[in-house]
C-alpha cells in the first residue's frame, strides 16, 4: 500500500510539473509576452522596456527554471499585471471559485443520486424518461447560454436575484445552479446504471430471498456498490467544475480564480497563471489521487488490486 | 411547531431573496459604473488600460488642465506658468491645495513626482509622456521649474493629461505598488474602497480645491464595478442597478435607446481605423511595394458603406493619416474616392489585370474585416485575413513579414497629430517606410513650438504620404454610451469620462 501510494504521489508531481512547463511554452508559442504586457498602442521602445525589466529577453528554460525554483520554495512571485504578490491575488480568489465549486458539487450529488437510483428503481417509467430529459438537456446547454437565459428570467422578467458579483450568499445561487446542473447528468447516469447493475445481481437475489426489507436492500447493498464508480466520478466531475468556473465566473462577474485565470492568459501574466495552473493542476491531482484512496477503502476488492 | 419554524424560515428567505436589489442613482446619490476590462493598478505613470485612467483622473490632479468645452489649457495645480527660455519652463503653485489624507501640497510634491517618474527604473509605460524631461528643480516652497530635455510641442499637453502629481511623503511611506492599491491624490474623488482590479468605490472629497478646473463634485458616490460579459451590463442597466455603462455595439445602442429611462449618447473619439501597406520592409516582393497597387486599393474599398454599416453613429471616412479633430490634421491632401474600375484599371496599369492574392492581418472587428475582403475580391485582389492579437501583429510588423495589416489607433486620446503620423512615419520601429525627409518634417512638427511651423510641417508630410498611398486611413471612431436618463454627462472626444462633472437631472 505504500509503495502504491509513493509511486502514486511521484505521478502526481511528475504530471505537475509537466503541466506548468506546458503552460510556460504555450504562452510564449501564443505571441509575445513583452508586446502583450506593454499594452495596445505602445511603441517598440515601451516593449523593450518591459522585456529587459521583467528578464524576459532570456532563453525560455533558464526562464522556467527560475520560476521552478522559486515556487519550490514558496515564492510564487509578482503578478506582471497588478504588481502585486501572487500569493495574496490567490488568497482573495480561490475562496470564491472553491465555494461555488462545492456547492456546485453538493447540489449535482443531491440531483443526480436521488434521481439516478429512482430512474433505476423505476427503470423505463415517467420518473426514467424525466430524469434521461433532463441529462441530455443539462449535457447539451452550453455553460454560458444557461447562465444567459436565468439571467433574462431571474434578474429581468422576474427580478429576484443578482445576477452579477457575490455582495453576499444571494449572488451565488445563480452561479451555482448553472454549473451544478451542468455536472449532475453525468452522476446521474452513473449511478442510474451501476444501480442497475447491482439490483440485477447474484447477492441481492439473495438478500431479498433471505426476506431483507426493499429500502434496507437498495441502500445498504446496492447503493454501496454503485456508488463505487461515483467516488472517482466525483474526483473528475470537481475538476471539471474548476474548468467551469472560467466561463460561470465571467458571466456572472464572480471574482475568482477562472476568471483571473482567463484574464491573466490574455494579458500574458505568466506568473499569475503559472500559479493558478499549479493551484487548479494541486487541487485535481489531490482530489483523484483521495478518490483512489476513498475507492480502496470502500470497495475491498480494490485494496487486493 | 417545527412544521411552522421551517414554513417562516422559508417565507423568511424568500422576502430576504425579493427585497434584493437597491436601485441605482439619483435616490441614494452613487453613481452605478461598469467597465468590461479590468485595471491593474492606479498608479497613472503604469496603467495601460483608459478603465483604469479614467479612474486615476478622479483621484489626482496636474499641474494644469485642458478644458475641452473651450479646447484651452488652464492652470491647475500651478496658478501661473511662463517660458524662461526654450528649455525651461516655470510654474507657480496654487497654496491651500490638501492631498486625500490632509498632507499639504507644494513644491516637494511636483519636483518628487516628476523626477521619480522620470527614471529609467520606474517603469513608467508610455517613454513619450516624460522623456522631454530632463529634471524638475524647486525654486522656493511654491515654485518650481522644469528643464526640459529637447523641445516639445506636447510638453503643455502632458502636463495637462497623463503626469498628475503624487503626495511625497504618502508615497515615500508606502512604496510604489502600494500606492498602486491604495493612492492618494488632491482631486475631486478619494478612493474608498478597492477590489484590486475589479471594484473600486469613490467618494466626493470636501477638501478639494476651491477654484480647481474640475469644479465641485455634484455626485457624492462612485460605484465602479468591472462587468466582462456585455448582456449582464446591458440587463444591469436595464433593471436600474447600473447608471452609466459605454462601448456599447451600435446594434445594442439601437435596442437600449428604445427603452423608458435610459440615454444613448454617441461621440466621436480620436481613434482611426486604418490599412498599413508594406512598402518597402522585409525580403519578400509583396504586390504593396508598387504605388499603384497602393492606389487600386484605396479606390476599391467602399469605406462609407463599411463605416455606415459595421462602425455606426456618426463615422466618416477619413483620408489623412491621422484625425481631422487633431492639430495640425490638415485634410488638404490627395484624396481616393471610392471607385472600382479606376482600381481595376490601375492594377492593370501596375501589371496585375487579373489581380492576385496576398494576406491582410486583422486586429479588428471580423464583419468589417470581411467587408473590406470582399470590396477588393470585386477588383480581383483576393485577401486572406489573418485575425491576430495586437501584441502578436505588432510584432510581425515590425519584423516587416506582413503585406497589409488592418487596425486602429487611439493616440492616446490626444488631439494633436504628433501621437499618431509620428510613430508611424516618424523613423520609429512602426516605420516601414524610413523615408528621412519625411521623418525630418514630421520630427520638426513634433518639437517646434510654433504652432504655424508646426502646421507647415505635418502639411508636407501629410500630401507626401497620400500621394504614396503609404497608408488607408478608414474612418473615425465612436463611443456609445448608455446612461440613466436622469444623469447629467457629457461624453468627450478624448475617451476620458469625467464624472466629476456630471450631475443629477
Amino acid at each position: 500500500m505504500i509503495a502504491f501510494l509513493g509511486k502514486r504521489v511521484l505521478v502526481a508531481v511528475g504530471v505537475t510539473l509537466f503541466i506548468t512547463f506546458l503552460t510556460f511554452l504555450l504562452l510564449f508559442v501564443s505571441g509575445d509576452p513583452a508586446t502583450a504586457l506593454a499594452g495596445a498602442s505602445s511603441r517598440a521602445e515601451d516593449v523593450e522596456k518591459i522585456r529587459v525589466l521583467y528578464g524576459l529577453d532570456r532563453p525560455i528554460l533558464v526562464q522556467y527554471a527560475e520560476w521552478l525554483w522559486n515556487a519550490v520554495r514558496g515564492d510564487l512571485g509578482q503578478s506582471l499585471f497588478f504588481q502585486l504578490p501572487v500569493v495574496d491575488l490567490l488568497a482573495g480568489r480561490l475562496p470564491v471559485t472553491l465555494t461555488v465549486g462545492v456547492l456546485a458539487m453538493g447540489l449535482a450529488l443531491a440531483l443526480g443520486v436521488p434521481l439516478g437510483i429512482v430512474a433505476a428503481v423505476w427503470r423505463g417509467g415517467a420518473i426514467d424518461r424525466f430524469a434521461l430529459v433532463l441529462a441530455v438537456v443539462g449535457q447539451a446547454m452550453p455553460t454560458f447560454w444557461f447562465g444567459l437565459i436565468l439571467i433574462v428570467v431571474f434578474g429581468m422578467m422576474v427580478p429576484v436575484l443578482p445576477i452579477s458579483g457575490a455582495d453576499d450568499w444571494r449572488g451565488y445561487i445563480l452561479p451555482v445552479v448553472v454549473l451544478g446542473y451542468y455536472a449532475a447528468p453525468a452522476i446521474m447516469r452513473l449511478v442510474r446504471s451501476g444501480m442497475i447493475d447491482a439490483l440485477q445481481s447474484d447477492y441481492i437475489r439473495t438478500a431479498r430471498a433471505n426476506g431483507l426489507l426493499g429500502p434496507t436492500v437498495l441502500l445498504n447493498h446496492a447503493l454501496r456498490n454503485a456508488i463505487v464508480p461515483l467516488v472517482s466520478l466525483t474526483a473528475v466531475q470537481f475538476g471539471f467544475l474548476l474548468s467551469g468556473s472560467i466561463v460561470v465566473e465571467s458571466v456572472f462577474a464572480l471574482n475568482g480564480l477562472g476568471r483571473l485565470g482567463w484574464e491573466s492568459i490574455i494579458r500574458s501574466d505568466l506568473p499569475t497563471v503559472q500559479a493558478i495552473i499549479l493551484v487548479l493542476s494541486g487541487i485535481f491531482i489531490l482530489l483523484t489521487t483521495c478518490a483512489d484512496i476513498l475507492t480502496a477503502w470502500i470497495d475491498p476488492r480494490a485494496r487486493m488490486q | 411547531m417545527k412544521r411552522n419554524r421551517v414554513l417562516s424560515l422559508c417565507a423568511g428567505m424568500a422576502l430576504a431573496i425579493a427585497a434584493g436589489g437597491a436601485h441605482a442613482g439619483k435616490e441614494d446619490d452613487t453613481l452605478r459604473v461598469a467597465f468590461s476590462g479590468e485595471a491593474a493598478t492606479l498608479d497613472n505613470y503604469k496603467i495601460a488600460g483608459r478603465e483604469g485612467l479614467i479612474i486615476a483622473r478622479h483621484l489626482f490632479d496636474n499641474l494644469l488642465y485642458k478644458d475641452l468645452e473651450t479646447n484651452t489649457i488652464v492652470p491647475a495645480l500651478a496658478k501661473s506658468y511662463r517660458f524662461v527660455d526654450d528649455l525651461t519652463m516655470e510654474f507657480e503653485l496654487r497654496q491651500g491645495v490638501k492631498f486625500h489624507n490632509g498632507e499639504r501640497f507644494d513644491a516637494d510634491d511636483v519636483v518628487y513626482t516628476l523626477n521619480m517618474v522620470v527614471r529609467e527604473d520606474y517603469g513608467t509605460r508610455y517613454r513619450i509622456v516624460v522623456d522631454w524631461i530632463k529634471s524638475v528643480e524647486k525654486i522656493n516652497q511654491h515654485t518650481v521649474q522644469i528643464h526640459m530635455a529637447k523641445p516639445y510641442a506636447l510638453a503643455l499637453e502632458m502636463l495637462a493629461g497623463p503626469l498628475p502629481i503624487y503626495p511625497n511623503d504618502y508615497f515615500e511611506s508606502v512604496g510604489a505598488n502600494k500606492f498602486g492599491v491604495a493612492p492618494i491624490g488632491t482631486g475631486p474623488y478619494k478612493l474608498t474602497d478597492v477590489t484590486p482590479g475589479t471594484r473600486w468605490v469613490l467618494e466626493a472629497f470636501d477638501d478639494h480645491y476651491n477654484s480647481s478646473p474640475k469644479g465641485r463634485p455634484a455626485i457624492g458616490t462612485i460605484d465602479i464595478r468591472v462587468l466582462p460579459e456585455p448582456n449582464i451590463q446591458y440587463a444591469e442597466l436595464l433593471t436600474g442597478k447600473l447608471d452609466w455603462i459605454w462601448r456599447v455595439p451600435p446594434d445594442q445602442a439601437g435596442k437600449l435607446e428604445r427603452r423608458p429611462k435610459i440615454s444613448v449618447l454617441s461621440a466621436p473619439i480620436m481613434r482611426i481605423g486604418y490599412i498599413h501597406f508594406n512598402v518597402n520592409a522585409g525580403t519578400e516582393d509583396f504586390p504593396t511595394r508598387k504605388k499603384k497597387v497602393r492606389q487600386a486599393i484605396l479606390h476599391a474599398i467602399d469605406r462609407q458603406g463599411i463605416a455606415d454599416a459595421f462602425v455606426g453613429g456618426a463615422s466618416k471616412v477619413v483620408h489623412t493619416a491621422c484625425n481631422p479633430a487633431q492639430f495640425g490634421c490638415t485634410q488638404d491632401v490627395v484624396k481616393y474616392d471610392y471607385d472600382p474600375d479606376k482600381a481595376r484599371a490601375l492594377l492593370a496599369e501596375a501589371g496585375y489585370p487579373d489581380g492576385f492574392e496576398t494576406e491582410l492581418v486583422v486586429v479588428a472587428p471580423r464583419p468589417q474585416a470581411e467587408s473590406v475582403a470582399a470590396d477588393l475580391a470585386k477588383v480581383g485582389i483576393k485577401v486572406r485575413l489573418n485575425e491576430q492579437q495586437y501584441a502578436a501583429a505588432a510584432d510581425r510588423w515590425r519584423a516587416g513579414k506582413s503585406v497589409m495589416i488592418f487596425s486602429n489607433w487611439g493616440s492616446y486620446g490626444i488631439g494633436d497629430m504628433a501621437l499618431i503620423t509620428s510613430n508611424f512615419f516618424g523613423g520609429g520601429a512602426d516605420d516601414l517606410v524610413q523615408d528621412a525627409q519625411l521623418s525630418q518634417w514630421l520630427n520638426t512638427g513634433d518639437t517646434a513650438t510654433d504652432a504655424s511651423v508646426r502646421k507647415e510641417n505635418y502639411a508636407k508630410a501629410l500630401k507626401t504620404i497620400a500621394e504614396n498611398a503609404y497608408w488607408m486611413s478608414m474612418w473615425n471612431f465612436n463611443v456609445n454610451y448608455a446612461t440613466n436618463s436622469e444623469l447629467n454627462f457629457t461624453p468627450h472626444p478624448d475617451e476620458f469620462a469625467r464624472w466629476f462633472k456630471s450631475s443629477w437631472k
